[in-house]
Parts: C-alpha cells; sequence; structure tokens
C-alpha cells in the first residue's frame, strides 16, 4: 500500500541501501555515578530493522536518547550519514531525518490528532507570519497540501475515525498510532521507535507489526525498534543489539541472538 | 434536532478546515457579527431601549470589546503557548504610552497607525520580556513577567518625557480623528473599537489554526517533545510573546484612547493583569471565544452585584461589593479548574454537544 | 567614617526589612516542601491572621481585660481563624485537585487568594488597625564606633530572632521527624506518597494550618511594624522574589534571600535610587529575581530541575 510520501531527499548523497547510516563507537553515558551506557559500538545499516534488546535497565532508551540528542555522552563518537560528532541535539536530528516514538507516549495531549501529526509537517512548512495571520496566499496553500500528505498518514494507519478527537481522550493504543503518525510526518530516514508495542494486545501487535514492515518495506526507512516481544523482534528484525547492564552482549541476526549463550543468561537471570 | 450537521459534506480540507465548519455556526457568527456592526448603530440612532443611552456604551460594550481583545492577546502567550505571564497590565500601558507618543510627536500620523505601532512596540518589549522564557520555565516565569510590570508601573510614573511632563502624571489622548472626521459619540467610538477587535480576533484566530499555532500548543503540551520533530522552542515561544504583547498593547492603546479619554499610570497596575488572567481562565484557556466569554463575566459581575441588591431593595457598599466580586471570582476560579479546566468555552462546547442531540438522550 | 556609619545604617535595616520578607516566604516553603504546591495566597494569610488578631484583642481590650490575657485570647481566636482555613482548602480546594499538575494547583491559589482577601475583610473589616505587640522605639546601636549610633529599630531586631527561632524548629521538624519524611513523600509525588500509606488529607490540613500559624506570627511583626492593612498582601508579593533567589524548598534559603532582597532593595535606593530618579525599591527586588534566574533558572539554592523522557 503505497502513502504517496516521496521518499526523502538523500543530503549525504552516498549512502546506498545495505552501508552504514548511524555508528555508534565507544559511547560512554554516565548520571552522576551511575554508568547507563559503557562503551557500546555499533551500527544501523540503512534500509533495514534494527532491533536493541535487553533486560530492564540496560540502557536501551538511553541509547536512543544519545542518537536523538537528549543525553550527551561523556565520550564517544556518533556518526550518522558518514559525519562523525560528539553529540547531536534534537533540532538538528530532527533536520537530518532522525524520528523517534516514546516509551511514554509523548503526544500534545491538549490537541487533536489531526492536529499532531499536522505538526509533524512543521519543517517541510515555511510560511510567514503575515500570510498565516490572513489564512491566505502560501500559507492556505501549504496547510491544503500537508493536509493532503497527513490524511494519507492517517489512511495508512487507520485511524480516520479519531482524526478530529484531542489525544488525551484516546485510548493506550490508539496513541501510540498517532505518535507513529506524527514520526512518519517528518519523512525521516532513521525512524527510531521505544516499544512501540508495549501494552498493546494480540490484535494491536499485529497492526503495529504490519505498519512497521510496510514502513520498512515500501517508504525504504530505516528502523531502531526497542521491543520486548521476542515474537515481533525475531519476526521483524535485520539484526539484533543486545544490551545488559549498559554493554553490549551480542550484535548479529535474530537467529545468532538467540543461540547466543550470554544473551539466554541474561534474560533467564544467571548472576554475574 | 435545530444543531445537526446532517447533510453537511465537506468536499475539501479548506472547507473542513474552515473556522465555523457547521453551517449553523456559520449562521449564528453571521447574524450577530450583523448585529454588531449595523444592528446596533441603528438602534442607538433610533433611540431603541438601552441603546438610546450612552451608559450601554462607556460602561460595557466597549470595555468589554477591549478587555476582550487584552484577553485574547493573553490567551495565546497563557493558553496556547502555555507561557505564564502576570505582567499583561504593563504591556497594555505599553501600548497605551507608545501610541500616545507617536501620536504626540508626529501629529501627521494617522490615528490607526499611532495605535498600531503602539502594538509594535509593546510586541518588542513582549520579545525582549520573553527572552528570560526560554530557560525560565512555569512559575519562575511568572514571578519573571512581574518584573515586567513593576518596572513599567514606575517607568512611566518616573520617567517624565513619558507622559510628556505633565505635573499630575495622568495624560489626555489625542482626539480620534479618522479620516478627517472627529469620532465623538459614544456610536462612533464603539464602531472603531468593534472594528480594531473583530480585526484582530480574526487574526489571532487564523494564527492560532496555523503552523505557528501548532507549534504554540506542542510547546505547551510537552516542549521537549517538540524539538524532536523540528519545532524551535526559542522562535515559538518569542512569537508567542511578541503577538500576544502586540493584541495587548493595541488593546491598551485602545483602552487608553477610547475608553479613558484621560488616565494615569495606575489604570493598568496589577491588579488589570490578575483581572485579565482571570478572563482567561474563566472564559477557557486556549479558546479565542472564551476570552470573549470571560470578559464579559468579568465586567458584569461588578455590576450585577451592584444593581441586584438594589433591585431588592438592600443598599451594599462599595466596599462590600468589591470584597464579594473578590470572593466569587475566587471561588469560581477554583470550581471551575476542579470541574472543567477549559472554562466556560469548554461549558459552552458541552451545551452545543447537547443541542446536537436534542431532542435525543444521546 | 561617616558614610560608612551611613552604609551599614541603610544596610542593617535592609537585612532587617529582608527577614521581614522571610517571614513570609517561609510559608511558602513549608507549604512547596511538603505538598509542591506553590501557595500563591500566603500574602493573604497573613492578612487573614492579621486582621483577625488585631480585631479580636481590640475586641477583647474594648471589653476590659488585661492586655496579656487579650494578647493570648487573640493568638487562640487567630490560630482558629487559621486552622478553620486550613481545613477549607484541604476540603474544598486541593483535595478535588490532587494529583493534576503544579500549574493548574498554583492557578486554584491564586484563586483561593482572592477568596480568602475578599472573605477577611468582609468578616473583619478593610481598615487600618494598628497593632502594637513589640517595642518599636530606635535604638542607637554602635555608639562607641560611629558617632550618634547606628539606627536600629528594635522591633525589625525581634523579627530577626523570631525568624531565626522558626528557621531552627522547621528545620528540625523536616529532618528529624516523621512527619517531616512524610511532607517530603507528598511533595515529591502525591499519588506515590498515598500509595504507601501517606493520609495525604491530614498531612495537608497540617501543612496548610502550619503555614497560617507562620503567616500569623509574621502578621504580628508586620502589623506592629505597619499596621494590619490590605496593603500587606502586595508586600507579601515581594516574598517570591526572595523564593526564587533563595530556593523553593530551602527554609535557610528563605532567610538568605530574604537578606539578599531587603539589603539589596535599600542599598539600591540609598545609593542607586538618586541616579533615576528614585522609587527603585519598588521593582529592584523582581529585576534582581530575574537576574538570577537568568544564571541559575531554579534558583540559588534551589534543586537542580532535571527533565526525563
Amino acid at each position: 500500500m503505497r502513502t504517496g510520501v516521496d521518499k526523502p531527499n538523500d543530503t549525504s548523497g552516498t549512502i546506498a541501501p545495505g552501508e552504514v547510516l548511524l555508528a555508534v563507537e565507544h559511547v560512554v553515558l554516565s548520571f552522576g555515578g551511575v554508568k547507563a551506557i559503557r562503551d557500546v559500538s555499533f551500527d544501523i545499516r540503512k534500509g533495514e530493522v534494527r532491533a536493541i534488546i535487553g533486560p530492564n535497565g540496560a540502557g536501551k532508551t538511553s541509547m536512543l536518547n544519545v542518537i536523538n540528542g537528549f543525553y550527551h555522552p561523556q565520550t564517544g563518537t556518533i556518526t550518522y550519514k558518514g559525519d562523525p560528532r560528539q553529540r547531536m541535539r534534537p533540532y538538528i536530528a530532527a533536520t537530518q531525518g532522525i524520528a523517534r516514538t516514546f516509551q511514554n507516549v509523548a503526544l500534545f495531549k491538549g490537541m487533536s490528532t489531526l492536529d499532531n501529526i499536522m505538526a509533524g509537517r512543521t519543517l517541510k512548512m515555511s510560511n510567514s507570519l503575515f500570510s498565516q495571520a490572513f489564512y491566505w496566499g502560501s500559507a492556505l496553500k501549504q496547510e491544503i497540501e500537508h493536509r493532503e500528505v497527513v490524511e494519507k498518514i492517517i489512511d495508512f494507519l487507520e485511524i480516520q475515525a479519531i482524526r478530529k478527537t484531542p489525544v488525551g481522550k484516546l485510548p493506550y493504543g490508539l496513541q501510540k498510532r498517532v505518535e507513529l503518525g506524527r514520526a512518519l510526518a517528518t519523512e525521516p530516514e532513521l525512524l527510531l521507535l521505544d516499544e512501540p508495542m508495549a501494552g498493546m494486545n494480540l490484535e494491536e501487535k499485529q497492526d503495529m507489526s504490519r505498519f512497521i514492515i510496510d514502513i520498512n518495506q515500501q517508504l525504504g526507512t530505516t528502523m531502531a525498534l526497542i521491543e520486548h516481544d521476542m515474537g515481533v523482534v525475531m519476526d521483524l528484525s535485520d539484526r539484533v543489539a543486545v544490551l545488559e547492564y549498559g554493554q553490549l552482549i551480542a550484535d548479529g541476526t535474530p537467529d545468532e541472538v538467540q543461540k547466543n549463550q550470554r544473551v539466554i543468561d541474561a534474560y533467564l537471570g544467571v548472576s554475574h | 434536532m435545530l444543531y445537526r450537521e446532517n447533510g453537511q459534506y465537506k468536499t475539501s480540507y479548506a472547507a473542513d478546515a474552515a473556522i465555523f465548519p457547521i453551517r449553523q455556526d456559520k449562521i449564528a457568527v453571521g447574524l450577530l457579527l450583523l448585529f454588531a456592526f449595523a444592528g446596533v448603530p441603528l438602534l442607538a440612532i433610533m433611540g431603541v431601549g438601552p441603546f438610546g443611552h450612552d451608559y450601554i456604551f462607556k460602561a460595557l460594550l466597549i470595555p468589554f470589546l477591549i478587555l476582550a481583545l487584552a484577553a485574547i492577546g493573553l490567551n495565546i502567550l497563557v493558553g496556547y503557548c502555555g507561557q505564564i505571564s502576570l505582567g499583561a497590565g504593563a504591556f497594555m500601558a505599553v501600548g497605551a504610552y507608545s501610541a500616545y507618543n507617536f501620536a504626540l510627536r508626529i501629529p501627521e500620523l494617522p490615528l490607526v497607525i499611532s495605535i498600531l505601532l503602539g502594538g509594535g512596540v509593546a510586541a518588542l518589549v513582549g520579545i525582549l520580556f520573553g527572552i528570560p522564557s526560554l530557560r525560565i520555565k512555569g512559575l519562575y516565569l511568572a514571578v519573571a513577567t512581574l518584573a515586567a510590570q513593576f518596572f513599567f508601573d514606575w517607568l512611566f510614573i518616573r520617567v517624565k518625557w513619558f507622559t510628556n511632563y505633565t505635573p499630575s502624571g495622568s495624560v489626555n489622548a489625542p482626539k480620534l480623528e479618522f479620516f478627517g472626521s472627529i469620532l465623538d459619540s459614544p456610536t462612533e467610538r464603539y464602531l472603531l473599537t468593534l472594528s480594531f477587535v473583530a480585526a484582530l480576533a480574526l487574526l489571532a484566530k487564523n494564527l492560532t489554526r496555523s503552523m505557528v499555532g501548532r507549534q504554540w500548543m506542542a510547546i505547551r503540551d510537552m516542549d521537549i517533545a517538540a524539538e524532536i520533530i523540528g519545532i524551535r522552542p526559542l522562535y515559538a515561544k518569542l512569537t508567542a510573546f511578541a503577538i500576544s504583547s502586540f493584541i495587548i498593547g493595541v488593546a491598551g492603546a485602545l483602552w487608553a484612547f477610547v475608553h479613558l479619554g484621560s488616565w494615569e499610570p495606575l489604570a493598568f497596575n496589577i491588579d488589570r493583569s490578575f483581572q485579565l488572567l482571570f478572563m482567561v481562565i474563566i472564559g477557557g484557556l486556549g479558546s479565542i471565544m472564551g476570552s470573549f466569554l470571560g470578559a464579559a463575566f468579568i465586567l458584569i459581575l461588578p455590576i450585577m452585584l451592584d444593581q441586584l441588591p438594589r433591585a431588592l431593595g438592600l443598599h451594599v457598599s462599595v466596599e462590600t461589593v468589591s470584597h464579594l466580586v473578590s470572593i466569587i471570582t475566587g471561588t469560581l476560579i477554583c470550581y471551575l479548574l476542579i470541574v472543567e479546566p477549559h472554562g466556560f468555552a469548554r461549558l459552552w462546547g458541552l451545551v452545543k454537544e447537547k443541542m446536537r442531540l436534542w431532542p435525543y438522550p444521546y | 567614617m561617616a558614610s560608612l556609619g551611613n552604609f551599614i545604617e541603610v544596610l542593617s535595616g535592609g537585612l532587617l526589612a529582608g527577614v521581614l520578607y522571610s517571614l513570609v516566604a517561609l510559608g511558602f516553603v513549608l507549604i512547596f516542601k511538603a505538598s509542591g504546591v506553590f501557595n500563591f495566597a500566603q500574602g493573604s494569610m497573613v492578612l487573614l491572621a492579621g486582621l483577625a488578631l488585631v480585631r479580636s484583642l481590640d475586641f477583647l481590650v474594648a471589653h476590659s481585660m488585661p492586655f496579656a490575657v487579650a494578647v493570648v485570647g487573640a493568638l487562640l481566636f487567630a490560630s482558629l481563624v487559621m486552622a478553620f482555613t486550613a481545613w477549607v482548602i484541604e476540603r474544598f480546594v486541593l483535595g478535588p485537585l490532587v494529583n493534576q499538575d503544579g500549574l493548574i494547583l498554583f492557578m486554584s491559589t491564586i484563586g483561593a487568594t482572592f477568596i480568602i482577601e475578599g472573605a477577611a475583610q468582609l468578616a473583619f473589616g478593610s481598615d487600618v488597625y494598628p497593632l502594637k505587640l513589640y517595642p518599636t522605639d530606635a535604638w542607637f546601636a554602635l555608639q562607641s564606633l560611629f558617632p550618634g549610633g547606628v539606627l536600629v529599630n528594635k522591633l525589625d531586631v525581634w523579627g530577626g530572632l523570631i525568624a531565626a527561632f522558626l528557621v531552627a524548629g522547621l528545620a528540625i521538624f523536616f529532618q528529624r521527624t516523621k512527619t517531616g519524611r512524610a511532607l517530603r513523600a507528598v511533595a515529591d509525588d502525591h499519588a506515590a506518597a498515598q500509595s504507601v500509606g501517606i493520609p495525604i488529607s491530614w498531612i495537608w490540613f497540617v501543612v496548610w494550618l502550619v503555614a497560617g500559624l507562620v503567616a500569623l506570627v509574621a502578621a504580628t511583626v508586620w502589623g506592629t511594624k505597619l499596621g494590619v492593612q490590605f496593603s500587606i498582601t502586595f508586600l507579601a508579593l515581594k516574598a517570591l522574589p526572595v523564593l526564587i533567589i533563595g530556593g523553593l524548598t530551602s527554609v535557610p534559603g528563605a532567610i538568605v534571600g530574604g537578606l539578599i532582597v531587603g539589603a539589596g532593595e535599600k542599598l539600591a535606593e540609598a545609593y542607586l535610587g538618586p541616579l533615576i530618579g528614585g522609587g527603585i525599591e519598588y521593582w529592584f527586588a523582581f529585576v534582581l529575581a530575574l537576574a538570577v534566574l537568568l544564571v541559575r533558572p531554579q534558583g540559588v539554592f534551589g534543586e537542580r530541575i532535571i527533565e526525563r523522557i
């Protein structure tokens, strides 16, 4: 099912599918005395679905926050589209095509579904305050243009019925869908999903899996997802990185990781 | 039955995004505007009922319109963008005194331009005092806005240049000259005010449903997440301060020129700031219509509390009335915050919901 | 030497005036520390306490009670009024709003401010009522060092002593007692505190009662200095910059903040004032607070706000 959204422009121009889109190297992140991430390095290749798994407290969300620019690592390099840097900033991440959903659904509760997803189009819209005040000219034209794009996303995610509902009133599963829609609206190259299936029942998980596959295969969006549901991880992802206590303990295809003894120990809780 | 939107299909996104998508609303608002612009002056000329007297214009309609405009301005900052401000009175003062000085020192400027320039200066000052909001949040910001309030209170008293060195400290508004003729009668002043307010309310409404409005609300609801979709807090907050202060500044100029005639800095003190904040809270945070409802309520309450006992034959002192106003306003704020944080505007929305269903229960 | 003496006079006057602000600020800190609510109504509580006190005192004295007994009676009456107010606020305002976010609670205290101000004046009157509970005469200190001595007002000294006493008591209360710990838990997270069995309604009632009593103490000092009148609430607004500078959660911070604001104000008025036309006291405290916030958004003593997502 096509959504009609144009494939995003590759600003770097040289990253081909299969090559490294984002790499983190020797990242160390601590808060006061607590080391959330200790010397972790892995990469994400363009066009793949990368899972990041691990027991609670392993540092998975912190890792996404580092990629996003919410947390700044004490040491380490983040290389995105061939451009190495010490730290990312949220706004720069947004302009360069990194989008994100959050574990605790960070939607704008006072706005409707439609407005939330339209807000995701901010970077694609540019017109003067003046034309917005009169709601004419380029402002009106862009409102309609981007509304059309957003409606396609709404169709894709099957949330037409709730487009005018304030998101604060929506059940959790639908909120997560709206948040995904908002992330899609930014036309990202790299989409970071933090526990997209959390709190969902079987049917909702099937829907969400379908969306993830479609986004990856039809839009070509590279995805990194944190997930606890092993079935989902094994079915959806191309490669898996496993974290435990802030360290990378395995990195490979789902099959390889599944058979890795250290990973099994980590989940079964063998004491170290 | 009357209020169903059955049969009203929207065939374009533009139609769906209109300010009043439901036909009944369009008709109602159209009639209201017609009455406001044409009906009221007609009734005034014919001397019908209360419109025959100046009182309804001077004491009710004109102050209502101007305060509603100021409330719209404050609502943009507090209701849409979530930045608490306790200094709205100061921005009215900046607008008033700037417009005054423009009109005084450059007499060739048309009145409307002086008023708009007054708003412009208020906007610049608003941006300046908005810069701290990038680092300071919530109630800390509220205290910071008090700095603006008290500073400007002091400035317009002490720095005599602003008041053109009048010995008493109070100034007189310039003559309201509009295309050559002097606007003197209450009806003419009312129409001038109505024009300003209707125009600016429309512009404000347009902004709130455009990209910038969504940015404001995003910052209000979750400013951390807003950055991740590319919203710059700097741009959003400063535009909110700028637009809000512009509107409040114009309202201040109108208050001074059209309503008061002559004024002193006390007209814009902290009591005024609280009054505007209450209008916004009671009327509904994040609602343009709510600003009108809140202004109407706050304006009418003391009048009602004054007239009602009198009608019943009881004598109530001015002081008692003002204490009662305090108590009732405070109680209503607490009540609304508990029951309906979105104020009268939401309550009105619920009434409309009921009207949609009537005569069916659900 | 004369100008140094002058400086010390202004400074000491400012420090002691600052202590008065601290007395009001303490009430804010108490409530914020214990419930996470920024109580905008603290100033109006000072007014209410003062009015209840002075009117009952005048009433009892007019009925020929000996002064000392009348004072005790009046203090009891005022305390009861504050207890009643605490109960009403907890039951009708805070209780229904528990678990709402801070800004809504803050605005409800603004609403409460206006209710209290209106009700206090309706019940007890809106004139200026003089009060004399402490000596108010001047005292010329350090006469050996400075000719003529440094002018200090005895009332201000009493205010300082009372503030010191209150601070010590409150600090001990929060750090060392079980109730104090419970209060800190409630301040952190209402829902979590409830879920471990802390009786929030009772705790909030206690907190507001204590804040009310602190307001009463502040009212005794302020009332003696200025007379009990509506404009006290305006001065109480000055406690807000004190809180900014001292931090919302620090009891010693309230004192230090008060000293800084009081001294800063008076010194600015004395030395900067003549340069820009005087009357600087009106806004200086607020602009100072603004400047502090720009550098440290959480105030001098406040805790860093770390936002998680």
